[in-house]
Order: structure tokens, then sequence, then C-alpha cells
């Protein structure tokens, strides 16, 4: 960084005072220090510090052939691990010119909009926590829970899930995951509009979250904002609904847009979010009905990994297995730059393809890091509780930020 | 003074020193419980029966931990504040009276340390110097975050005192008296001076959630801010000393409340009951009520913790000089008229 202000307290004189947030303090939620100047309470300016778990891992990607790449896109926001997966899949799947069954589309969404959920879950429920409302985060996390009981069902993981291949999924999901996904679909809505009745005409959360951090559609866009937080400033910008993928443009949901950007309409988006989410849910379960139940994965064996039993038992699925993970299957010389519409904003991923097993250079596009751009900028003349609560409800991931 | 007397004073003042302690103690278990009911979880259940140990089990762990006493801190006065904390919680319960008087084989006692005749003042002023222990304690750790919550729970209680007195000035215009026993005494039966200072009481309840720095004005400690805003150096029996002063404070206040707004001892047919069951059991039951009374406050103050956001520091302020002090100059006004028109 050029130009790095450093503060100090030396000057006996000086009416300032420098405070040292984080890296490790309650409110951060993540490793990432904001070192902080301030007149009383008052922020008067502020260097942000990134770079406390960065992994290199576009670096490491560069070694790996495409399939192992998913689990380092897990630690990227490790709280809506399925669709960064779901993403990556998606990518290469574009590289390669694969076509998804229509059941593996939905099968995609039923999975990216429930971790849409699970992360909103925990954005909304921390903003309560930090507005001192601890009760309503549990109310929530419980149903978090229930997701998870989901992906587990699916991929046998819970926080960074490695669901599904690239083609498909791994398995195709049993019975007890649609029982899960049913009964999550029916008592949810219960306990989310418990939560919007605590808090959304709660006089003080009011208080302390409207105008606060507001944010104009001008300022949002300069600094590409993507996600809630755009469309809290005004702007109905989605992925999902611009540039569809895995099928969304068979969906009917709407877009919330909040007014000016501030942290009561980024938590109204973000539960509206959590509606919408809902109902496409339960569009794609109605859809799967009408779809062949035995598929789960594309037909193409050359880039599927087959399973280990068929890999023991059949000629094919060895012969495919080995090429595979040898990486002798040519694949094309070009680049490709997928994205989806991540918890946080627009997940971008850009991939250059020499032809080899793994990729020449992949660039991860990661809201967080670049939703914090303005975080310091945007703290000044704040107070030290408003900064805090603007941090919540920017939702920072670190493993996103850091990469 | 006789010697029965006497001994009785000394038995009574143990006694309600242990009990302060043991409700303070069991108030912690209470909240994590009430907590737990709250947000659909079990709370503490290993220790014990229900986990009715787990206090007992909490402050052993509390003496057993390292003591840390930060390179930097003020020595003396770091262990100053938590002691000054607990010491003024604990001398609060000597002027409130526990019951109406007891007649146990021919003597009558007070259920009362002292009836000191300005019993109000006494309570505001040990009330004002508990902040004492935490602004010595937020500054002598010598960290920022101590520092700030320090100077938040100054300004806050500075802020939140003048409505206090402002509320009880109403009161007292009706009482005319600033002994509590006096003021308990004339609840007699049902009373109660709620009903006749309902906005007192409010402003009264409000400004004792301040006192105590309870959730939605715990912004000297709030976590997520100021990490564990005054006491944030402070470990051990020292950091105990902290969280147990809150709790005594609240048992202080819930107790003050009963008797100033609740009607103390009081409760309805209470003359049937002493007449019909004796002077000793009659007595003893309004004990009883007035606990009943406390508990029921105390498990207030929990809800509210449970329920709703905290407050931004200027909100605070603004709440406090802008609404609850021109509100309570109102009731003052509005007390005398009314009590001038009824003559």
């Amino acid at each position: 960084m050029q130009n790095h202000p450093v503060y100090t307290d030396n000057d006996p004189q000086s009416e300032l005072s420098t405070l040292n947030l984080g890296p490790t303090h309650p409110a951060t939620h993540g490793v990432f220090q904001n070192v902080l100047q301030l007149d009383g309470e008052r922020i008067v300016s502020g260097v942000s510090t990134i770079g406390y778990i960065h992994r290199a891992f576009e670096k490491i990607a560069e070694h790996r052939p495409f399939y192992q790449i998913t689990p380092l896109t897990d630690r990227l926001n490790y709280c809506s691990s399925p669709i960064n997966n779901m993403g990556w899949h998606m990518t290469v799947e574009k590289l390669l010119n694969i076509q998804t069954p229509k059941r593996v589309d939905y099968l995609r969404v039923i999975v990216m909009e429930l971790a849409r959920i699970a992360d909103h879950i925990i954005c909304n429920g921390v903003l309560g926590v930090d507005t001192g409302a601890f009760t309503g985060f549990l109310y929530m996390m419980e149903h978090r829970e229930a997701i998870y009981e989901i992906y587990e069902e699916v991929c046998g993981s819970r926080l960074t899930t490695n669901i599904g291949r690239i083609g498909g999924f791994e398995r195709n999901f049993n019975s007890r995951a649609f029982d899960k996904l049913r009964a999550f679909l029916k008592n949810f809505p219960k306990t989310l509009k418990e939560f919007e009745s605590l808090f959304n005409r709660n006089r003080i959360f009011v208080d302390r979250t409207r105008d606060v951090a507001a944010v104009s559609a001008e300022t949002a866009l300069s600094y590409s904002w993507t996600g809630p937080l755009l469309r809290a400033a005004g702007v109905d910008y989605d992925v999902r609904a611009m540039n569809p993928y895995s099928s969304y443009e068979d969906f009917d949901f709407e877009v919330p847009v909040g007014d000016n950007g501030d942290v009561y309409s980024r938590f109204l988006v973000r539960n509206e979010e959590m509606w919408q989410s809902l109902r496409i849910i339960e569009q794609a379960l109605a859809k799967l009905d009408k779809e062949p139940s035995d598929i789960f994965h594309a037909d193409v064996p050359e880039f599927y990994l087959p399973p280990k039993e068929e890999v023991y038992n059949n000629m094919e699925a060895l012969i495919y297995h080995f090429k595979i993970v040898m990486g002798e299957i040519p694949t094309p010389t070009t680049e490709v730059y997928h994205s989806v519409e991540g918890a946080n904003g627009e997940l971008g991923f850009y991939l250059v393809n020499d032809g080899g097993r793994s990729p020449y250079r992949l660039h991860f596009r990661r809201p967080s890091f670049i939703n914090y751009q303005m975080y310091a900028p945007m703290s000044r003349g704040m107070l030290l509780s408003d900064a805090i609560i603007n941090m919540s409800s920017l939702n920072v991931i670190a493993g996103e930020l850091d990469a | 003074m006789e010697t029965t007397d006497l001994i009785f004073r000394i038995v009574l003042i143990v006694v309600i020193f242990a009990i302060s302690l043991v409700v303070a103690m069991y108030s912690t278990y209470a909240e994590r419980k009430v907590a737990a009911f709250f947000q659909d979880r079990i709370g503490p259940n290993r220790a014990g029966p229900w986990g009715i140990l787990q206090p007992l089990a909490d402050g052993g762990k509390m003496f057993l931990k390292e003591e840390i006493i930060p390179t930097n801190a003020t020595g003396f006065l770091f262990i100053v504040g938590p002691s000054l904390a607990i010491l003024t919680a604990c001398i609060g319960s000597a002027v409130i009276p526990w019951g109406s008087a007891i007649a146990i084989g021919g003597h009558t006692f007070d259920l009362q340390v002292t009836d000191i005749n300005v019993g109000v003042l006494y309570i505001f002023g040990v009330v004002s110097l508990g902040v004492y222990g935490i602004m010595i304690g937020g500054w002598a750790s010598n960290n920022k975050y101590s520092l700030l919550g320090a100077i938040r729970a100054a300004s806050q209680n500075i802020s939140y005192e003048i409505s206090m007195g402002l509320s009880i000035i109403a009161l007292l215009m009706l009482t005319g008296t600033l002994s509590l026993k006096e003021i308990a005494e004339q609840q007699h039966g049902f009373a109660w001076n709620v009903w006749r200072q309902p906005l007192g009481f409010i402003l009264f309840l409000v400004c004792a959630f301040a006192e105590t720095n309870r959730s939605p004005f715990d912004l000297p400690e709030c976590e997520t801010e100021l990490v564990g805003g005054y006491h944030t150096e402070y470990s051990s029996m020292k950091l105990g000393f902290y969280l147990f002063a809150e709790y005594i404070n609240m048992f202080i206040s819930s107790a003050v409340m009963a008797t100033l707004y609740w009607g103390g001892y009081n409760y309805p047919g209470m003359d049937w009951v002493a007449a019909h069951v004796g002077p000793t059991i009659g007595p003893l039951i309004g004990v009883v009520v007035l606990f009943g009374k406390i508990f029921f406050s105390i498990f207030f103050f929990m809800w509210v913790r449970w329920t709703i956001p905290r407050f931004r520091y200027d909100q605070l302020m603004d709440l406090g000089w802008k609404i609850l002090i021109p509100l309570a100059i109102a009731n003052i006004v509005l007390t005398g008229v009314i009590s001038t028109l009824l003559k």
C-alpha cells in the first residue's frame, strides 16, 4: 500500500486518539483490521488492512486440475459455499461446452437458493446481535441448521460443502433430502415472519439503522458494488435476472430494491430476498416433478468423475477416471468469464485456459473484496457504533475478502 | 438500644447481606435460564439438578482463574475499581424496609437495618458512587476500549440520575417524607404509589435500566463495539466483582422500585391476615410479597434485555436529556396542580 498513513498517539497535544479495531475483535466477525483515528467516539479517518487469511487460492488453482479447485471455492464465502461450488462448475462447463439437463439445473437452483438463505440468515441475524438483540439471531440459526442438514443429505458435509461435480452432482438427491427440504419450506416462513416482526418496526432498531451509512446508487456503482448492497441503494441489478444461468429464466421471482442504501434497507432487502428464495425453491420442487427422477448429471463421461464403485467394476468408468485424473483429455484453449449471484453480490470466475488439465490463470471476482473497499472512506464522520453495524451489514466474509 | 434489639439488628444485617449475595448469584443463573427460555434453548443444566449449582461453579471458576494485571495499568486503582463497585452495590440495601414490624416473643422488631430520615437520598448517593468503580476501573486499565466504556458509563449515569431524581421529586411531593419506612407504611394495603404516579414510575423504571447498565442501556460494556467495555482488561474475581455488582444493583434497584412504587411489603388484605393469622406470620407474608415483587421486576429486566436492541450513544443522551427530563418536569407540575386541586 502506498502512502499508508500511520496513526500514533505520541503527540500529547492531540485531541485525537487511535483505536485498533481488529484483527481480533468481537465485532469484525473475521480477521481484518481497521486502524481508526477517533475524536471521542467519532471516526475521523480510518485505514483498512486486509490479507490476514490470504491463502493464494488463485495461485494454488493454477496447479490443480479443474475438479480439485472446487474445495478452494468452498473457502471463499464459507457462509454460502454451495453457490461458489456451483459457480465454479458452471464456469468449467462453459469452458468445455457442456449442456446440463434441466433437472440438474433445478437441483442446483435449490441448493444455491438454500445457500443464499443460509448466508442472509447469518448476516441479518448478526446485525441483530451487533445492535444488541441476540434472540432473533438464535431463532434464525435453528433454520440454518436445517439447511446444513439438507446439505448433509445431498453431499455429506455441512460448512465447506464441495457439493456437486463438473457436469452435475456426484449422486442423486435421496428422499430424506426432499423430506427435509419440504419440512424447511414449511417451518422457515414462520420464523422469518417472527424475525421480521421483531426488527422491521422496532423503534430502537430502526433508529439505529435508518440513514446509517447511506450510499447513493451512483457511489455504489462507482465502487462496483453488487448484490444486496447495490440493490439496497436502488439499482435492480441481479445476475439471476440480468444474465440467467442454471435455468433461472424459468423461474418467477422479484428483485427487491431499497431506497437509499443504508443499513436498514440492506436489512430489508436481505429479508425480502429470503422470501424470494423460498418462492424459487418451491417452483423448483414443482418443476422437478415433471423431470425424469434419475438424471443428476450431464452425459459427459470424459469430464464427469465416475463414482468409485463403477471405477472398480466397470472398464469404461476406469478408463475415464484414469484420463480425467491424469488430465489426458484436451480442453479448449480459450478464456471464459462466468458469474453467479452470490449471497454478497456478483461472484465471478475469470478462467484462462491453455488446453491443459489446470487453468493457466484463474481469477475470482469476490464481492466481499470489492464491497469492502468503500468501508474506510465511508466510515469517516461516523460514530464507532455505526461503523460497526455498517461492517456487519456489508457482510464481509474474511475468506472471500482475502481469498 | 436494648441488647435483644442490637442482636436482632446484627442478625438482620448478616441475613440481608447474605440474601443480597444469594439473590445476585442466582440472578446470574436466572438470567441464563430466562435467556434460554426466550431463545428456545435449555440453558445451564450440568451442575447439579437443573443446573442449580451453576452459580457456585462459576464463582469457583472466577476465584481459580489467573489474575492478570496489565503492565501499563495503574496497579492500585486497578484494584480499587471493582472493590468500589461491589462495595457500593452491597451497602444500598441498608435502608430498605423488608417488612412491617414483626412481633417475636413479646418484642416487636423492625425489618429494616436502619431507618434514616433521608433514606431516598442515601440510596441515590450510594448508587451515584457506584459509577466511580466503573470509571476508576476503566481508566486504570489503560486500554482505549475500557476508557470509552468508562466515559460512556459516567455520562450515562450522570444524565439519567437527573431524570431519576426529578421523577422521585413528584413522588416525594405526595409522600412528604424521605424515609423509606414511612413511604412504605403510607402505601398500606392496596394504596400503592404507582396508581398515583404512573408516569413517574415509568420514568423511574427507564432510569433504573440506565443506572444498572442493563440493556437497552448497556453501552458501557457492549461487547460488539467495545469488546468488554470497562472490564475488558479484568480477569479472575475482579471481573467477577464487576459482573456481580451489576446483579446486586439490579436487585437493589428492584427493591427500591418495589418499595417506592409497588407498595413494598404491603398487599391487599394484609390487615385481615395480621388480625386472623397473627402478628408474626402476617409481616412474614409481607416479606414474601416484597420478594415476589422484586423477583418479577428482576425478570422484567431480563425480559427486556433479551428482547430489544440497544441504543446508540447519542440516542441515549437524546432520550435522557430531551425526553425524560422534560417529561419528569411535566410530571412534577402535573402532580403539583392535581394535588392542589384535590386538597
